[in-house]
């Protein structure tokens, strides 16, 4: 228990303006993969963008993958709702990114790297693509074989979702595909492709450069290192922060609250929402949790207090999915709109109370029925809501 | 090596091979999996989630439909929780959907209705959305019609127009909650590629996409004293009407179709293999006549390859996507529309009969076919050829609106003067049967020989294959074909417009050398055509080929020129091939269309 749960720790790696990119990369693509991968595995490093798969195994398998054209690819679709973290990374230390990228692609023998780019964040682009070319220059010069491409998404937040990603690179309707086959089996043009989040790469760079004890013995048991927080909402000092994994959301509720605080919603709209009475208990990491939920999925921490009514966050959150669902597989289409309408409907006195319990049960269907990870958790944030704040749902 | 994986599904082990799908597994142990998207024809999409199981040790259910079986799987297909989880995907799906039942043209035939009768959902519990939504029935195209308001998004129509097709007519627009099965800029099916082959009629498990019925249009003109009802029936309407009327897939119901199209007051019942034998003889000489343009005249304005021109879809196709090569299509009008023009004017003549007293109705497995006769150049006869086309279905329907016990009926023989038919023309139903049709009486033509092949059996231009090549070498012809002698006689085959497309790439990229090509825009042929009974898949095809070339091998008279009705109309009527009356009544032209 004692190592499930610290206080909160400020960390500084991420965007820590490290001059000796090209150093990193020469000395990391002389070792050998097994060597790369072995560390990468032992630091514990898990996905960023949500899942939290463990990134050394993704990149073992796709490794191992037989085929002779790899990807890799950067998830850079940042949509979810609170979360504005891989837009600064991209901003500010791009080449770390880009040297992961290289490391990467050198293990599993790609030549080839994207950046899926979300389409809002075009502003970006022309600076990106800069110290691609710069990259790519070093690259050459070490006799690296690797190139890179910013490709722009359009705006549909289902493209962050890394097989609809795929679809709309390829020039289709950024829809998800069935799994498995998994992406580095079968990913961009089918081929074994690694996806990793922009967030992700980065932290590979820091274990690159102080190697996996540094970045192990961070964080908690399950939860190893640090991760960025996008802090919003009603907070004195709104902004992001690189944490520790594992401290208590009562603790980050301290630092960040403005004293007054209702709920967070943790991870975005497709996350939960964490009420005051659940803060003590509630840590933020993957799987070393005290009780309740602990996903930070992107790392997006939105902060309510009590001026906000829950009915009207939740509404809102409903609206997005209504609209952002791919519109393909019907527990998330129908499902979204039946959320939103019904509790519409409840509020207004049309339906009883106890419709939302059938609402509750749909969700549960939701969750287990839908056919990519952001169906099924589009009724996060409606379940824990509902749970939590029934009486503001109905009166 | 064939590795076996072993798993247990509601308790019952299986074996299946590598790459199984639980759906597929399960049917091996007598489970049926309930489905709506996954339709055996396309590729999986897994996005109904109706067929959802529940795999052991998982919280997540998964899609029977789109996961591969895994060694030592435990699946349950009917738990409480996969029970309660596709009841609640029904009731989604029937909350979005236009549930009027009765009023609807599938009603009894929609496999949402059938599902949720199976789940006995008696409540709509969830609230209604239909009212939200901005829909509108498309009703404009002579073939098919759209209606948005009972579609269920499970795409098998975007996949089949993609996939099958080549066409991507249908497409998907928006997204979440406004996402919606749509055409490019959502116009009209009429004003866009839509070829109108009905295939994805065929698979659309609700009432979202029907074929127009022209039913009651039809009963009317029965029940009119004043008019004389001609019907013609086409060659593969005898080997599918059957299993909309109790019989099994491949069975031959010629005799019981004509007695009952005679039982629901048509005066006559002629068929539509009448003018297959015809065009065989038009069609036949107008290759010939290319060939010696081309070969001994040293014509470079000929164009070869030479086309086929009886499917509608497949025409419709070419106008959209390759109308610098209408040149290539023959002239010839489908058997249909031979037929149709004929019917007002020979057929008028010889029974004494004012033409515009008569209604011409046709029997096809084809919703292109109802385009094809609205088409305005259709007039030849003065009027209007062929009035009304009725699908196999719509057949089906009538007869069982007739109350006629179709499965106890005797036996009857079509009405003659265009009734009389051979076996090359029945086989104008299945892919490779025209060409099949137009080589026993080309080579016989040519030679004074009938084809060398066993039994008239042109077994290389059969079968299944999208794209089929073969080749015929000529020797010893007669003396007007001299130039003919050596000469090896290239012809390809495709069926489905997605082959079609392969071949007329090739055509464009100069890699094809062929001389005849036959293409029928629907899998198989005519016989899967969209007008056909529904459900189609390479099972039921396969059935009815089988049974197309055992009506050919049972016809005394095999080769369309020794058909004694069209050798008749040739004398009495049309003198000869391409003659002036066969141009101005049973050829047409065509008309270049936008790709969109």
């Amino acid at each position: 228990m004692a190592e499930s749960y610290h206080l909160l720790k400020r960390a500084d790696f991420i965007f820590r303006n490290e001059n000796d990119w090209e150093d990193i990369l020469t000395k990391t693509i002389k070792r050998t993969p097994q060597d790369i991968i072995n560390e990468l595995i032992s630091s514990e490093l898990k996905g960023r963008g949500g899942a939290g798969f463990p990134t050394g195994l993704k990149w073992k398998i796709t490794a191992e993958a037989k085929s002779a054209e790899k990807y890799v690819i950067c998830n850079a679709d940042e949509g979810e709702p609170g979360t504005f973290k891989d837009r600064e990374i991209l901003s500010r230390v791009p080449y770390k990114v880009l040297t992961a990228m290289a490391v990467c692609a050198n293990i599993i023998g790609s030549k080839k790297g994207i950046i899926y780019l979300r389409g809002e964040y075009h502003s970006l682009k022309e600076a990106l693509e800069k110290t691609i070319s710069e990259f790519e220059y070093y690259c050459k010069k070490i006799k690296l074989d690797f190139t890179v491409e910013v490709f722009m998404g359009s705006g549909a937040y289902i493209c962050g979702e890394e097989t609809a990603l795929f679809e709309s690179l390829e020039g289709h309707r950024g829809e998800p595909r069935n799994k498995p086959p998994y992406p580095t089996i079968k990913g961009y043009m089918d081929k074994p492709t690694v996806i990793n989040n922009v967030e992700t790469l980065a932290h590979t760079f820091t274990i690159f450069k102080y190697g996996a004890k540094k970045f192990y013995d961070l964080g908690v048991q399950f939860s190893r290192g640090t991760k960025l927080f996008s802090v919003s909402g009603d907070t004195p000092k709104p902004g992001i922060y690189e944490l520790e994994l594992g401290m208590s959301l009562q603790d980050f509720v301290n630092e960040f609250g403005d004293g007054d605080t209702k709920a967070v919603q943790v991870g975005g709209a497709s996350g939960f929402l964490v009420p005051r009475k659940k803060f003590q208990e509630t840590a933020i990491g993957y799987q070393g949790k005290l009780t309740g939920i602990s996903l930070p999925t992107g790392g997006s921490m939105m902060i309510y207090n009590s001026s906000r009514s829950m009915f009207n966050v939740l509404d809102n959150y409903l609206e997005f999915f209504r609209e952002e669902s791919c519109g393909q597989c019907t527990p998330c289409r129908v499902g979204c709109q039946q959320l939103l309408i019904g509790i519409k409907a409840v509020k207004r006195g049309e339906r009883p109370a106890q419709y939302l319990d059938k609402l509750l049960k749909l969700s549960e269907t939701m969750q287990i029925t839908a056919k990519c990870g952001l169906g099924q958790s589009v009724a996060n944030s409606f379940a824990s809501i509902v749970e939590n704040f029934r009486e503001e749902m109905i009166y | 090596m064939t590795q076996k994986i072993q798993l247990n599904i509601n308790g019952f082990p299986v074996d299946v091979k590598p790459g199984t799908t639980i759906l597929e597994a399960a049917s091996k142990v007598n489970v049926t999996i309930p489905t709506l998207c996954y339709h055996k024809d396309l590729c999986v999409a897994g996005n109904c989630r109706v067929c959802v199981v529940e795999v052991a040790g998982q919280k997540r259910l998964s899609a029977a439909c789109a996961t591969p079986c895994e060694d030592g799987m435990d699946i349950l297909t009917n738990s409480l929780k996969v029970r309660n989880s596709r009841k609640h995907i029904i009731e989604l799906l029937l909350s979005e959907h236009n549930a009027d039942c009765t009023k609807c043209y599938k009603n009894g035939k929609c496999e949402l209705q059938l599902l949720a009768s199976e789940y006995k959902i008696m409540t709509q519990d969830f609230i209604e959305l239909l009212p939200w939504k901005d829909y509108t029935i498309d009703m404009i195209s002579p073939s098919i019609i759209k209606d948005d308001s009972k579609c269920i998004r499970c795409q098998r129509c975007v996949r089949t127009c993609a996939e099958l097709q080549g066409v991507n007519a249908l497409t998907v627009a928006y997204k979440g909650d406004k996402m919606k099965i749509s055409t490019f800029f959502e116009k009209p099916m009429n004003d866009v590629v839509c070829t109108n082959c009905g295939q994805c009629v065929n698979r659309c498990p609700t009432g979202a996409l029907v074929e127009k019925n022209y039913v009651e249009e039809v009963w009317d003109a029965i029940s009119d004293p004043g008019k004389h009802v001609v019907v013609q029936t086409a060659p593969a309407v005898r080997v599918g009407l059957g299993e909309d009327l109790g019989f099994d897939p491949g069975t031959r119901v010629t005799g019981k179709m004509v007695a009952a199209l005679k039982r629901l007051g048509f005066d006559s019942v002629m068929d539509t293999d009448f003018s297959a034998d015809l065009t065989i003889m038009e069609e036949g000489t107008e290759l010939l006549t290319r060939l010696k343009k081309a070969l001994k005249d040293k014509d470079p304005d000929v164009k070869l390859p030479m086309a086929t021109s009886c499917s509608p879809g497949w025409i419709k196709y070419i106008e959209h996507m390759y109308p610098e090569y209408l040149g290539n299509l023959s002239t010839c009008k489908s058997p249909q529309q031979m037929f149709g023009a004929l019917v007002k004017t020979y057929y008028a003549k010889a029974r004494n009969l004012d033409p515009s007293k008569i209604v011409s109705v046709s029997i096809m497995p084809c919703t292109a076919k109802k385009f094809e006769a609205a088409r305005s150049e259709m007039h030849d006869s003065g009027y209007r050829d062929v009035d009304y086309v009725l699908t196999t279905r719509e057949l089906s329907i009538m007869i069982k609106q007739a109350g006629i016990d179709f499965m106890s009926l005797p036996d009857m023989e079509f009405d003659r003067l265009m009734g009389e038919s051979t076996g090359a023309a029945v086989i104008f139903g299945v892919t490779g049967g025209v060409m099949e049709a137009a080589l026993r009486t080309a080579y016989e033509l040519v030679t004074g020989r009938p084809v060398p092949f066993e039994n008239l059996n042109i077994t290389a231009v059969r079968g299944m294959t999208g794209v089929k090549e073969a080749s015929i070498k000529i020797e010893n012809p007669l003396k007007e074909w001299k130039f003919l002698d050596g000469v090896e006689l290239r012809c390809a085959i495709a069926h489905g417009l997605i082959n079609a497309k392969t071949v007329m790439d090739a055509v464009k990229a100069g890699k094809a050398n062929f001389h005849f090509l036959e293409v029928m825009a629907c899998p198989g042929g005519c016989l899967g055509g969209g007008g056909q009974p529904i459900p189609t898949n390479a099972e039921i095809r396969d059935k009815r080929a089988k049974a197309i070339y055992e009506e050919d091998a049972w016809k005394p008279i095999r080769k369309s020129h020794e058909n004694p009705e069209v050798q008749k109309i040739y004398k009495d009527f049309l003198g000869e091939p391409l003659s002036e009356v066969s141009h101005h009544l049973l050829h047409t032209k065509y008309t270049s269309r936008q790709r969109f």
